[in-house]
């Protein structure tokens, strides 16, 4: 793995210059891909699509009680990155997974280890929100009930109303928890699916453009909302906005062209990008 | 003037018109370099042209050959001696046919005599005499359209839009046949009914137990008045379809299942086309796989466990019959499911639900009223399916529910009423007509409240 991770903090003040068409042709990440306390770990993580070659090389790091933001133009593969953590692209037939990625120490592309067992571990919210078309509560009793986190019919109210009230979202539905999920505005539904995943009790959780089909005061929610979860959980972001990866995030990866181009804390990334990419798209030069 | 003469007349007439349209459009306009001068293109005009040219015409023609035997007939009828004038309707109806069939040189019943003659030669002048006069009106108003449309042509002529609102209504001529012919199917079959049932009271005909449709052919034959309680045909259709369902709905829905969820794409792309073929079978085969495969294993099959069951029966018709509707549950539930969005699926996986635990708990729910609705479609197909049980099922009205024993279906019954020589105004053949209206009021109201359930469905989504 180290030899993957060529530059760390030391060089890296240096601004290395790359021209756009061959980017970062070592296929080195710049920044530190490390993390203390890390608790996800992609090594030389590669996905293929068919025939395309959708992430090369990814290493990265994602420690405890972090909030990481993937950044990047459309296309650079973040979500699949992303999608990778708790192999949701098991289910596309033409994706293949090659490197290795642990969770706590725990290979979890390792033959003997379920998928689904690993999602109930590190969830996932969509980009669009995408409740069941079942009650409030149905949705979120959903997961536990599944999984049998509850023993009966008070521990799964008391699991639900936890999950709510976690989601910021319990005030608001407290009395009309057996409508259904869909009946919500969109931002509520976002929140309804956050704490569907949380139900679950996960020790990460994705989310993949959360607010992107949400207006601006939903979208505050939720950030608020990663803000507290991240006391608790290991939070991967994926955002189109950059002023939402500042907000949230503790750590920020850029990806180009299925490349991990540069990874530092955020406040570095955005004030001072070491590499030519990054600044080209932070400062907008790259839609 | 022979048909074929008039229609190249006609044809040229249209072509001439095509290119003189065309031309004097572009006179109009001033020449080829102008014109964008015109509201409409040149070809436009030309196709104006056409259409003034030939509807009207091709509409006389119609008209004309709808018209003509009636004013030749009575014309004929006229230029009779008063013996043949005065006779009785029918009797004068049988006369003008045997005219008609002399004339045409047909075969004449009856022996040919001076009467006859005549009016067959003056029925022959004046048919000659009327197509002569109509192939004159034709040309006559296509060229007299063709003109009309030539004077028109201007540079503000808006000859595009009529041309366009002229396809517009033969779009609606060509789709208000098929609603026409359906509206006369359904009034024919209610009228007759209607006779029916001022012999038949719709009350025994409903509720009655016993079906036996015999009745005496003329009216100094002996036979039996006849009964019709439809009871047992009900019940006989109700049988195999039930039965019919119950092969096809668990069947069809797992194999949906499996081609939308389970299956990989190689296995969906050979398995589909293969459905698709047995839903291209003719009825008519599956009927005598049920007759001669499957009711001879079945019995054959009864008789080593001890049960009697009888060499045409309500099995066999039923479990072919659900083995034919298999593929549209298939398909229609393989519709409903994969219209339910991926992310609903990415969020029960992105859980930590199974494949089967995502199946059954949010995509089958998610996806049972457009599920529901194909199944009632295939109800109503069932029901309506008339080859596997006349072949299979066996035409013996029993009022049972034992499905070792032959019963019959209302499908079956319409044929066997109106196989063979039969009076069409008895009761026994009209009974044909009260059994289609019942049919197809309950095949009607199964496809309506499946199409509205799965159409609902399907927005629900979009």
């Amino acid at each position: 793995m180290d030899n993957e991770v060529a530059v760390a903090t030391g060089d890296a003040m240096e601004h290395v210059e790359y021209v756009e068409s061959d980017a970062n042709p070592s296929g080195d990440t710049v920044g530190n891909v490390k993390s203390d306390d890390a608790f996800i770990s992609a090594e030389d993580v590669n996905v293929y699509y068919g025939d395309n070659h959708a992430i090369k090389n990814v290493t990265l790091e994602i420690g405890r009680q972090q909030v990481i933001a993937l950044i990047g133009p459309s296309g650079c593969g973040k979500s699949t990155f992303l999608r990778c953590l708790n192999r949701m692209n098991d289910s596309i037939d033409s994706a293949r997974v090659t490197g290795r990625i642990t969770l706590d120490g725990e290979d979890i592309y390792a033959k003997n280890l379920d998928p689904v067992l690993l999602r109930a571990r590190v969830g996932i919210v969509f980009q669009k929100p995408n409740p069941f078309p079942k009650t409030i509560y149905e949705n979120v009793a959903y997961g536990p009930r599944i999984h049998g986190l509850a023993a009966n019919r008070s521990e799964l109210d008391q699991i639900v109303h936890t999950s709510l009230e976690r989601a910021g979202l319990l005030k608001e539905v407290k009395d009309r928890l057996d409508e259904p999920g869909t009946s919500l505005s969109g931002g509520q539904q976002q929140r309804l699916c956050i704490a569907r995943t949380i139900a679950v009790n996960p020790e990460v959780i994705l989310m993949d453009e959360p607010c992107s089909a949400l207006d601006p005061i939903a979208t505050a929610k939720i950030e608020d909302l990663i803000d507290e979860l991240s006391e608790n959980y290991a939070i991967i972001i994926v955002t189109h906005s950059m002023q939402q990866a500042a907000r949230v995030s503790q750590r920020v990866a850029y990806f180009h062209l299925g490349k991990l181009i540069e990874v530092d804390e955020t406040s570095r990334i955005f004030t001072n990008p070491q590499h030519k990419l990054t600044e080209d798209y932070i400062t907008g030069r790259i839609g | 003037m022979p048909a074929t003469t008039l229609s190249i007349l006609l044809a040229a007439i249209a072509g001439a018109a095509f290119f003189l349209g065309k031309q004097r459009a572009f006179a109009v306009a001033g020449g080829p370099g102008n014109i964008t001068k015109l509201h409409s293109l040149p070809g436009y005009h030309g196709y104006f042209a056409i259409l003034c040219a030939l509807l009207p015409s091709m509409l006389i023609l119609v008209l004309w050959l709808v018209v003509e035997p009636r004013v030749l007939t009575a014309l004929t009828i006229q230029s009779l001696p008063d013996a043949q004038r005065s006779m009785a309707p029918s009797e004068l109806d049988l006369l003008v046919n045997n005219i008609r069939n002399l004339a045409a040189g047909d075969v004449v019943a009856g022996e040919v005599n001076a009467v006859l003659t005549n009016a067959s030669q003056r029925i022959q002048e004046l048919q000659e005499t009327s197509r002569r006069l109509l192939a004159v009106t034709c040309i006559g108003i296509a060229l007299l359209g063709a003109t009309v449309a030539w004077r028109r042509i201007s540079r503000a002529f808006r000859a595009r839009n009529q041309v366009e609102s002229v396809i517009t209504g033969l779009l609606i001529a060509a789709s208000s046949i098929a609603i026409l012919t359906t509206l006369g199917i359904v009034m024919s079959v209610l009228f007759e009914a209607i006779r029916f049932f001022r012999e038949v009271p719709l009350t025994d005909f409903l509720f009655g137990l016993e079906w036996s449709p015999q009745t005496a052919i003329r009216a100094d034959q002996v036979g039996s008045s006849g009964s019709f309680g439809a009871v047992p045909l009900f019940t006989g259709t109700l049988l195999i379809t039930a039965i019919a369902m119950f092969v096809a709905v668990p069947v069809g829905l797992m194999t949906a299942i499996f081609l939308a969820e389970y299956s990989s794409k190689r296995i969906r792309d050979v398995a589909k086309p293969l459905l698709e073929i047995l839903a291209g079978i003719p009825t008519v085969v599956y009927g005598f796989f049920a007759a001669l495969t499957v009711a001879p294993a079945i019995r054959n099959a009864g008789e080593a466990v001890g049960i009697s069951v009888a060499s045409e029966s309500a099995l066999a018709a039923g479990l072919v019959m659900g083995i034919m509707i298999i593929p549209l549950v298939s398909s229609l539930s393989d519709d409903a499911i994969n219209a339910v969005p991926r992310a609903m699926r990415d969020g029960a996986l992105g859980l930590g639900s199974t494949r089967s635990e995502t199946m059954k708990r949010v995509i089958l729910p998610a996806a049972l009223p457009g599920i529901v609705g194909g199944i009632l479609l295939a109800v109503s197909r069932a029901i309506g399916e008339t080859m596997i049980v006349v072949m299979a099922a066996g035409l013996s009205a029993n009022l049972t529910a034992n499905p070792f024993e032959a019963v019959t279906t209302v499908t079956v019954q319409i044929v066997t009423l109106l196989v063979g020589d039969q009076e069409f105004d008895s009761a026994k053949t009209l009974a044909a007509f009260a059994l289609g209206l019942i049919l197809f009021v309950v095949t009607l109201g199964l496809n309506v409240v499946g199409l509205r359930v799965v159409r609902k469905y399907r927005e629900q989504y979009d």
